[in-house]
């Protein structure tokens, strides 16, 4: 196989897994507190298009990013408002959360832009470039370390590379702080934290609120370092893909990361395999392997290769017992 | 225990205690819920290093007492005293800063965390769970060694036994500094070996200087371990001693007073009717492997009321469904109307209710009515196949809706009014209609479970004589009820239950307070 | 969903009201901000929603495909279930109508090959759900994530199918060829003409009566069948059903069959009625907007004709409002959609005391009136 091939595919892979990757961990800690998030698809659209329009009128990246943030944030507060101060149902949350972003982005972006929902693309000063750029160079008379490490592993700007951080991080918050010991508690059973004392609520908005940040993070790669300015419905169901990576990786930071990388990887690989004829197989519909990540969660829901354990209070509102 | 080692504790005014001080002073505590007192001039002196005995039947009040000196409810009246000191108790918080601390019925822990983690839960000494594991390993080791509790900190919770995830919680109170440890109901899900373990430990924390408070109905627990004991009834303290003055047959007598006689109308039916239902070696185990009922035999003959008394938890609730085709026990057979039933291959309610076997669920809410649906949709509620009601597969709205209208009439459900929605009659009108809807289908067994609770006076004697109609109609009733009075009221034989298993049976006439005390608390091996 | 304090009619009418008044002043916000004139645009809403026969037709040719999605939310609802996977059901049951009419239509005359295209419609759509249905019953796969992945395989079954074995070769336009004539539902204007009434075109046609008649079949279904029952009863007490002797699982899964067939009728309406043939876009989000309707139509089939007419006039009054102010789109319709769906749906307790405090208190007014005077 071709060496070129193979380090585009690594270098794709990974640029593809990176949004899916902020939107997974941004799931995970959510929802290991208890709480569904079906809305990550709207929180990565919204943040979208906020980097996009700040990023075009203030020319400046981190304005950018801290616009993208705080929408991001204050979605999952509305989130949290309505589910877990008010019990109300938190699939149909996400799922207004999602109409209303995709509704509203589209609704500003007209307005404030005129050209039917786009915004203006950034410049590239505020785009987010690749860190080292030169990197492919340095192994100019190696090809194989060229191609895999050059491209495909040093190629990648800033936020590929936090994502990726992200992961050990989010492992160490979870199973190394007092804050992670309680959040899993607390999606576990509400009751048994609440008698020891410790803010239920407290618990489930600081995880909201992390949600927020990372899916902040997620929209303002799109917009920043993947395409240069925001386009209706750019997330093409990039979140529920990250939910799905999220349930394929049972919960877990390592898992989710393993997933969203295979997501992408398909993902990259759908356009490149139209028109190849793989062994045994024939040539796969390009359809097949979009649909592929969707088809091995459900298979996974099913319980037919392993269980997939949601924390056991997910999805409840909490009311103190009397 | 030097409390300010402990994490979250500062060396708050709480007084020392000094053997032959008062723990715990309660003095006058009354307590309200509604209409019901749970608490009524209640006194309680638990003595520093000792093992006190809150004895009673469900309902006494001892729950709430002790819910009480925890901070879950706020006495309307009365003072309470920690170590001479007098104290007020606002929350769970306020009552863990007094040294109070309390392993409850039902464990509160997370599963899938280990036993580290659940006792370091929101008392972990550092953000960095590297150094709170490593301080609170070493306060648990000291801990452990001291109290002879052990426990392996770093297994599962969900991989202990019963018994272990109950030293869980008693280290967990410990840890956070109890020096008042009140435990209920602690042996309710123990094997022997596992009690006898635990009262090594209990008595080994009171020779460290803990005063342990232990909720229970069982008895000979109390004789063999207390050194004093308060029995409570219907809300107030009927009895309280050391030990030494104590009997069996003292304490069973206060625990259920003098009921026997009450609310008897001196019918006792048939005494020697066509057996109807037979079940033999039934045994059942819930989803942490305890045993719930153990080798159970039971007989339903025509034209009696059999009675299952006892304290609630015994497995009566567990009866009810095993014999209403709601739980498929593990082990065991069941002979009805000329078909037998093993555990493999159980009965269903659908086909409990083809053989006539009628039931009015001790759960009205969950499982009675469906709360939603208006009256009418409720009344027949597993009856939907009944051609009067449905053929094929369309349901004949107008029948339903006249025999509902006649099922109010013949019950006295009130208001008359077919379209109301299910939770918005009075308890005691659900339950009319409830049992207007299975005795309507004149079955041959009628399996009945709390038939007043939550019902109004008014009610309840019109319940009564339909039961009693029933059984004069040559009908097999099993009532189970957690009120003695109740039990005594509509019986023609008592069985009693107790931890699983039926500990006696007595006709009617051969109940009294004493045999029935003894019967309720007895531990058979 | 019952503990809001207020009396039945109040919580089934009144609340509903109130959350769309809410999502109506939220949407007013955003257009102010946007330096729109709120009152201007509701008043080309409404005008171009109701004013004119075109306009109320193009409102009931939407209103139909939101009947068929509503009522399939709505029927998973009274089983105790989220189908989030209604987009999937009727992209699939539209597929199955343009496949039958696709291989049929030359060969059988319209009244043997309609019923045959409703029916296998139907199918297509009631399969797409009953799988997840049945994964949920029997090995308990959240039905919220399975139905959520099959709208996205549904999507690429279309899509495959479309591009590689539907277009006619060496088009470039993703769309079958156009079905025969047996195939197609008469337009509304032209039964109309046929009657001798002149009306004007529009997308509206026959399959409206369709709908409505499947509003009257679900009544029917889940107030006066058995099964509908049994439906109902698993979804509000599983533990009553159990008691009962209702077999929950088998229940579970007619209520997702039923919930996918009534979404799987979308096809009638996009595809026999309006364009003919085989296309990517004829579901766009029509169910998502059934999870708006049913919503506000409590899940009541009568509920549902009047929501859907609600988000129909929407649809057609933004498009007019699109067309006439600069800088609006019809995203602003999706948008109110969404605030509905927050409003109604997911802050309905935070909204329901701000309803329940004045509503009692004003009953209580007139029920001591009442006393004093009697």
């Amino acid at each position: 196989m071709d060496e070129v091939l193979i380090g585009n595919m690594l270098a794709s892979s990974l640029r593809m897994a990176t949004p899916l990757l902020f939107c997974a961990l941004a799931g995970l800690l959510s929802e290991r507190s208890g709480v569904i998030d079906i809305g990550l698809e709207g929180k990565m659209l919204f943040a979208a298009f906020a980097a996009g329009a700040a990023g075009a009128a203030l020319g400046s990246t981190s304005l950018a990013v801290a616009c993208a943030i705080g929408v991001s944030i204050l979605l999952s507060w509305v989130h949290g408002l309505a589910c877990v101060s008010y019990r109300g149902d938190q699939v149909v949350s996400g799922i207004a959360i999602n109409i209303i972003a995709a509704g509203l982005t589209m609704v500003l972006g007209i307005a404030w832009f005129a050209q039917g929902g786009q915004t203006p693309p950034v410049s590239t000063e505020v785009r987010i470039q690749a860190l080292w750029p030169q990197a492919q160079d340095a192994f100019a008379n190696w090809p194989w370390l060229q191609a895999i490490v050059g491209e495909g592993l040093l190629s990648h700007n800033a936020l590929v590379y936090l994502a990726l951080a992200l992961v050990p991080t989010t492992w160490w918050l979870l199973f190394k702080t007092r804050f992670g010991l309680r959040l899993r508690a607390v999606g576990e059973n509400p009751h048994m934290v609440d008698a020891a004392g410790v803010s239920v609520h407290g618990l489930r908005y600081t995880a909201l609120t992390l949600n927020g940040v990372l899916c902040g993070l997620a929209g303002s790669y799109l917009v920043l370092a993947q395409s240069a300015a925001f386009s209706s419905n750019m997330t093409a169901g990039r979140g529920f893909m990250a939910l799905a990576a999220l349930i394929f990786g049972r919960w877990h930071p390592v898992g989710a990361m393993w997933a969203c990388l295979l997501f992408g990887f398909l993902d990259a690989a759908a356009i490149r395999m139209q028109g190849t004829a793989l062994p045994l197989i024939g040539e796969v519909p390009v359809q097949a392997i979009q649909a592929l990540p969707y088809v091995l969660t459900v298979v996974l829901l099913a319980g037919f290769i392993g269980k997939a354990v949601a924390p056991a209070a997910i999805g409840k509102p909490y009311v103190k017992e009397r | 225990m030097d409390k300010a080692s402990l994490p979250g504790h500062t060396t708050a005014t709480a007084p020392t205690a000094t053997v032959g001080s008062v723990a715990v002073g309660m003095h006058g505590i009354e307590k309200r819920f509604g209409a019901v007192r749970a608490n009524q001039g209640v006194n309680l002196n638990v003595a520093t290093a000792t093992i006190h005995g809150i004895v009673g039947e469900n309902g006494a009040g001892k729950s709430t007492l002790m819910s009480v000196l925890y901070g879950m409810y706020q006495a309307d009246a009365g003072r309470i005293a920690i170590n001479g000191a007098a104290a007020t108790i606002h929350n769970a918080d306020d009552a863990i800063a007094l040294g109070i601390g309390m392993v409850h019925q039902h464990f509160m822990l997370v599963d899938t965390l280990s036993v580290l983690d659940n006792i370091m839960l929101g008392a972990e000494p550092h953000w960095l769970l590297s150094r709170a594991d490593k301080a609170t390993r070493g306060q648990l080791r000291d801990l452990m060694q001291r109290t002879g509790l052990h426990l392996d900190l770093d297994s599962l919770v969900r991989d202990l036994a019963v018994g272990d995830r109950q030293r869980l919680e008693i280290i967990k109170a410990l840890h956070r500094g109890a020096n008042i440890l009140i435990l209920d109901e602690p042996t309710a899900v123990l094997t022997p070996q596992e009690t006898a373990q635990l009262f090594e430990v209990l008595r080994g924390l009171r020779a460290r200087g803990t005063t342990l408070i232990i909720i229970t109905h069982k008895l000979k627990e109390v004789m063999g371990l207390c050194d004093a004991v308060t029995v409570m009834r219907a809300g107030e303290v009927v009895a309280d001693m050391p030990i030494a003055q104590a009997t069996l047959e003292i304490l069973a007598e206060a625990m259920v007073g003098r009921k026997v006689h009450i609310g008897r109308d001196g019918s006792v039916g048939v005494q020697d009717g066509a057996v109807l239902l037979q079940a033999s070696g039934i045994g059942v185990q819930d989803a942490l492997g305890v045993a719930r009922l153990r080798q159970l035999d039971i007989t339903l003959r025509a034209g009696e009321i059999v009675g299952a008394a006892g304290v609630s938890g015994n497995g009566q609730s567990e009866l009810l469904d095993v014999l209403a085709g709601l739980l498929s026990p593990d082990s065991g057979e069941l002979q009805v109307m000329a078909q037998t039933f093993n555990s493999a291959d159980w009965l269903d309610p659908k086909t409990a209710r083809q053989l006539g076997i009628a039931h009015v669920p001790e759960d009205r809410h969950a499982r009675a009515l469906v709360m939603a649906f208006a009256a009418w949709e409720s009344a027949v509620l597993g009856y939907g196949h009944l051609t009067s009601y449905t053929t094929g597969g369309w349901m004949h709205h107008s029948a339903m809706r006249t025999a509902t209208r006649d099922m109010m009439e013949a019950f006295d459900v009130r208001p008359r009014n077919t379209e109301l929605q299910s939770s918005h009659f009075s308890g005691g009108n659900q339950q009319k209609l409830v049992l207007a809807r299975e005795l309507g289908q004149a079955p041959t067994i009628l399996l009945v479970g709390q038939p007043t609770r939550g019902v109004d006076v008014g009610a309840i004697e019109f319940i009564y004589a339909q039961l009693r109609a029933m059984r004069d109609a040559g009908c097999a009733v099993l009532v189970v009820s957690s009120e003695l009075d109740e039990i005594l009221a509509l019986a023609s034989r008592v069985i009693v239950m107790n931890n699983g298993r039926v500990t006696g049976e007595l006709a009617i006439d051969d109940c009294n307070e004493t045999n029935l005390g003894l019967l309720m608390t007895a531990e058979n091996v | 969903m019952s503990n809001t304090n207020m009396p039945k009619w109040a919580e089934l009418v009144v609340l509903p009201i109130v959350c769309l008044a809410v999502a109506l002043a939220v949407a007013g916000v955003v257009v102010a901000l946007i330096g729109q004139d709120p009152m201007e645009v509701l008043s080309f809403l409404i005008y171009g929603a109701l004013g004119t026969a075109r306009g109320v037709s193009y409102t009931l040719y939407y209103t139909t495909t939101f009947i068929f999605t509503g009522l399939a939310v709505a029927v998973a609802f009274h089983g105790g279930l989220f189908n989030i996977g209604g987009e999937g059901q009727a992209i699939m049951g539209g597929l199955g109508t343009g496949l039958v009419a696709l291989w049929l239509s030359p060969y059988l005359p319209a009244w043997l090959l309609l019923p045959l295209m409703l029916v296998v419609g139907a199918a297509f759509g009631m399969l797409w759900a009953a799988v997840p249905g049945y994964l949920q019953a029997y090995r308990g796969s959240h039905v919220v994530i399975t139905t959520i992945m099959f709208n996205f395989i549904a999507s690429s079954v279309l899509v495959y199918l479309l591009v590689n074995h539907l277009r006619p070769v060496g088009t470039m336009s993703v769309e079958s060829v156009p079905f025969e004539p047996s195939a197609n539902l008469p337009r509304m204007h032209e039964a109309l003409a046929w009657l001798g009434i002149e009306w004007p075109a529009s997308p509206l046609n026959t399959s409206l009566f369709i709908a409505l008649a499947a509003a009257v079949a679900v009544y029917l279904f889940l107030w006066r069948s058995k099964a509908g029952y049994n439906v109902r009863a698993v979804g509000s007490s599983a533990s009553a059903a159990e008691y009962a002797g209702i077999n929950a699982k088998r229940h579970i899964v007619l209520a997702m069959a039923v919930s996918g067939a009534l979404a799987g009728m979308v096809g009638m309406n996009e595809i026999a009625g309006v364009s003919g043939k085989l296309l990517l876009e004829f579901v766009s989000g029509a169910g998502f907007t059934g999870i708006a309707v049913a919503l506000m139509g409590r899940n009541h089939p009568v509920g549902i004709v009047f929501a859907s007419l609600l988000f129909g006039a929407l649809f057609q009054g933004g498009a007019e409002v699109a067309f006439e102010v600069k800088g609006f789109s019809r995203d602003m319709v999706v948008l109110m959609q969404g605030l509905v769906v927050l409003f109604s749906g997911a802050m309905i307790y935070v909204i329901a005391p701000w309803v329940a405090k004045p509503l009692n208190a004003v009953l209580n007014l007139f029920g001591a009136a009442h006393a004093k005077g009697a």
